[in-house]
C-alpha cells in the first residue's frame, strides 16, 4: 500500500437544483502522497471547490456525495457524521480560503481566532492556546505578534490576513491542508511571499497540500503533481512539469496556451473557444469535444474515463498523441 | 520586514456623542433613572402612607404635586411608581431577549423542520394583538409582577426570534462560517462564538423599542387593575385613580401620563440613536 494521506476513489457529488441535478463532481479519483502537494486546476465551475468541500464534509445543503470514497489515512470520511468529522477537521485537515477578509470573523480578535482550534481540538487552556497563537503568528511572519494578537481582521492588509489564515490552518498540526485559490485575491508580489511561506511551512512540518487554482505558474511553483479538471471530471493527471510541458489532453493544452508566459512571450494568447458545458445535461462522449480542435467522430459517442499512460500519467483523451504533437509544435515555434 | 506590512487606515470613528438622538435619549433616561433610584433621598414622604386629613391637596411647598384621594404625596408616588415600572420593564425585556435569540439562532442556522416548528410558533403568537394577549394572560395568571414577566416573555420572544433568524440566514452564508465549519467547530460554538456577535446588534436595537412597549403594557395593566397590586405605586394605577378627579385635580392623571410619555420618548431616542450609530447610511 502506497503512503497516501488522502485518496479519492470515484467521488461523485450531485447538487439538486430547480432545473435538474447538477453532476458537480463526476467520478474523480485522486491520490495525495504524504508530504507532497497536488495542484487541481480548471476553469470556474469545473468542480474544484466542490471537491474540496466534499473532502471537508462542508458541502452546501443542496449538494451530496452520492458515491465514492474519501480516504484520509485509509479511513473513509463519506459515511461519517458531523460530530465525528469535527474531530478530523482541524487536527487532521484544514482549509485556506481564497478571500481572507471574508473568511475571518470580522468581530473577533485575530489572536483568538488562531487560538480557537488548539483550544477546541487539543484541549489547550485559554492562556496556552494564546501562546500557541503567538508562536504561530511569528512563524507565519506577522511582525509584533503581541500587539497584533488583539487586532481585528479589518486592521490587517490582505497579505497579513492570508498569513493569519495560514496560521489558523496550521494551528492544530494537520496532515493535509486544502487551499482554495489562496493567492488569487492578492497582488503579485505578496502572492509570491505567501506561496514561499506556505511551501516552506509545509515542507518543514511534512504537511501535504491540495492546491486549487487556475493559475498555472503558481501550480508549477508549489506542486509536484497536477490534476486537471473539466466539467466535473479529471481529464489529465501526472507530474506537474510533464503535464505542463507536454500536455496529453487538449483542454490542458488550451489552459497552457491561454496562460501568459514570460519565458517566451507569445505573439498572442490563445483562448479556448466556447464555454464550459452545462453540468445538468453534459454532452455525450468526451465532455470537451464541442470545444476541441482535435475532436473526431468517436469523441462524440465514446465515454472517456481516465486511462493510465506509461510514466505514471493519465489522460481522458482518446487521441492524446495529436495533442502531444501540437504541444511539440508549440515548443518548436521560435 | 515583509512588504505588505502597511496597516489598513483606521476609519474615522463614529463617536456616540455625535448622535443627537442618542445623546438626548441617554440624557432623559439618565435623569429619570437617577431620580427613580434616588427617590428615598429626594422625597421624605412614604409613597404608601395615607393621611386622610390631607387628601386631594393642590400642588404647593409641602407637597410638590399635591396629594391624592388618600392623602398620599403625589410626587413621592410618581418617583416610586417610575422606579417600579422601569425596574419591571428592564427585567421583563431580558427573558424574551434571551429566549428569542436562542430560538431564532436555531431556526436560522439549522433550517429544515427546526425552522418550521419555531417559525410556526412565532406566527401563532404574531397572529394576536400584543396588548389583548398580555391582558388576557395576566388576567388568567393573576395580577402581579411574576405574571407580567411570564406574559411578556411568552409574547415578546417572537420578535427577537424573527430578527435573529433573518440575520443568521444571511450571515451563515459568509465564508467565515464555512471556515469555522472547516475548522471542526461544533454547531453550538459556531452559533455562539461566530454568528451571534455578528448579528446581535439588531436585537439590541430592537430591545430598546421593546422596553417602551413593555412599559406601556405594564402601565396599561396597572390602569386596568391587573398590574402591581395596590398600594405599591405604579403609574398605571395612578392614572386610573386620578381619573375620578380629572375636572378638579387634573395633575393626578396628567403628570403620571406625561411621565410615561417621557420614558417612552427617551428609550425610543436611544434606540434610534443606536441604530444610526451601528448602521450608518441606512436611516
Amino acid at each position: 500500500m502506497s503512503d497516501n494521506v488522502l485518496e479519492l476513489r470515484d467521488l461523485n457529488v450531485r447538487i439538486a437544483t430547480r432545473r435538474g441535478i447538477v453532476r458537480a463532481v463526476d467520478g474523480v479519483s485522486l491520490e495525495v502522497p504524504r508530504g507532497e502537494a497536488v495542484g487541481l486546476v480548471g476553469e470556474s465551475g469545473s468542480g474544484k471547490s466542490m471537491t474540496l468541500r466534499a473532502i471537508l464534509g462542508v458541502l452546501p445543503a443542496e449538494a451530496r456525495v452520492t458515491s465514492g470514497q474519501i480516504l484520509l489515512d485509509g479511513r473513509d470520511l463519506v459515511p461519517l457524521g458531523n460530530a465525528e468529522l469535527n474531530h478530523i477537521r482541524g487536527p487532521k485537515m484544514s482549509m485556506i480560503f481564497q478571500e481572507p477578509m471574508s473568511a475571518l470573523n470580522p468581530v473577533m480578535r485575530v489572536g483568538r481566532q488562531i487560538a480557537e482550534g488548539p483550544e477546541v481540538h487539543l484541549g489547550y487552556s485559554r492562556s496556552r492556546a494564546a501562546e500557541r497563537a503567538l508562536e504561530l503568528m511569528s512563524r507565519v511572519g506577522i511582525p509584533d505578534p503581541e500587539r497584533r494578537f488583539h487586532a481585528y481582521p479589518h486592521e490587517f492588509s490582505g497579505g497579513m490576513r492570508q498569513r493569519v489564515m495560514i496560521a489558523i490552518a496550521l494551528s492544530c498540526d494537520p496532515e493535509i491542508i486544502l487551499c482554495d485559490e489562496p493567492t488569487t485575491a492578492l497582488d503579485v508580489t505578496i502572492q509570491d511571499q505567501i506561496l514561499r511561506l506556505l511551501t516552506r511551512l509545509c515542507r518543514e512540518s511534512g504537511v501535504s497540500l491540495v492546491f486549487v487554482t487556475h493559475d498555472l505558474p503558481v501550480v508549477a511553483q508549489v506542486c509536484q503533481h497536477l490534476a486537471v479538471m473539466y466539467a466535473g471530471q479529471l481529464v489529465e493527471r501526472g507530474d506537474v512539469r510533464e503535464v505542463l510541458l507536454d500536455p496529453r489532453h487538449p483542454y490542458t493544452l488550451g489552459l497552457v496556451r491561454s496562460a501568459p508566459d514570460f519565458d517566451y512571450v507569445r505573439e498572442s494568447l490563445m483562448p479556448i473557444p466556447g464555454s464550459p458545458p452545462s453540468l445538468i445535461a453534459p454532452p455525450p462522449g468526451c465532455r470537451f469535444h464541442p470545444r476541441c480542435d482535435f475532436a473526431e467522430e468517436d469523441c462524440r459517442v465514446t465515454e472517456t474515463p481516465l486511462r493510465m499512460l506509461p510514466g505514471g500519467r493519465a489522460t481522458a483523451c482518446l487521441h492524446y498523441e495529436r495533442c502531444s504533437e501540437a504541444a511539440a509544435a508549440d515548443r518548436a515555434r521560435p | 520586514m515583509p512588504a505588505d506590512e502597511e496597516r489598513a487606515q483606521p476609519r474615522p470613528a463614529r463617536r456616540w456623542y455625535r448622535q443627537p438622538a442618542l445623546v438626548a435619549g441617554l440624557a432623559i433616561i439618565g435623569i429619570l433613572v437617577v431620580l427613580a433610584a434616588a427617590a428615598p433621598l429626594i422625597t421624605s414622604y412614604n409613597p404608601i402612607t395615607q393621611n386622610l386629613n390631607a387628601t386631594l391637596l393642590g400642588p404647593g411647598a409641602q407637597h410638590l404635586l399635591g396629594t391624592d384621594q388618600l392623602g398620599r404625596d403625589e410626587f413621592s408616588r410618581l418617583l416610586y411608581g417610575l422606579r417600579n415600572d422601569m425596574r419591571i420593564a428592564f427585567i421583563a425585556v431580558l427573558f424574551p431577549f434571551c429566549i428569542g435569540i436562542v430560538l431564532g439562532s436555531l431556526a436560522g442556522y439549522f433550517g429544515g423542520w427546526v425552522d418550521v416548528i419555531i417559525m410556526r410558533l412565532v406566527d401563532i403568537v404574531f397572529a394576536f394583538p400584543f396588548y389583548v394577549l398580555v391582558i388576557a394572560l395576566v388576567f388568567v395568571l393573576g395580577p402581579g409582577e411574576r405574571s407580567i414577566y411570564i406574559a411578556i416573555t411568552i409574547l415578546g420572544w417572537v420578535s427577537y426570534a424573527r430578527i435573529i433568524r433573518g440575520e443568521i440566514l444571511v450571515a451563515k452564508r459568509q465564508d467565515y462560517v464555512l471556515a469555522a465549519q472547516s475548522g471542526g467547530l461544533s454547531s453550538v460554538s459556531i452559533m455562539g462564538r461566530h454568528l451571534l456577535p455578528n448579528v446581535i446588534t439588531q436585537a439590541i436595537i430592537y430591545a430598546m423599542s421593546d422596553i417602551v412597549q413593555d412599559i406601556l403594557a405594564i402601565v396599561t395593566l396597572g390602569y386596568f387593575g391587573l398590574g402591581i397590586p395596590p398600594p405599591t405605586p405604579d403609574l398605571g394605577s395612578m392614572i386610573n385613580d386620578g381619573q375620578n378627579f380629572m375636572t378638579t385635580h387634573w395633575q393626578l392623571t396628567t403628570i403620571p401620563g406625561l411621565a410615561v410619555v417621557v420614558v417612552g420618548l427617551g428609550l425610543s431616542l436611544i434606540g434610534d440613536g443606536l441604530a444610526d450609530l451601528i448602521r450608518p447610511g441606512q436611516s
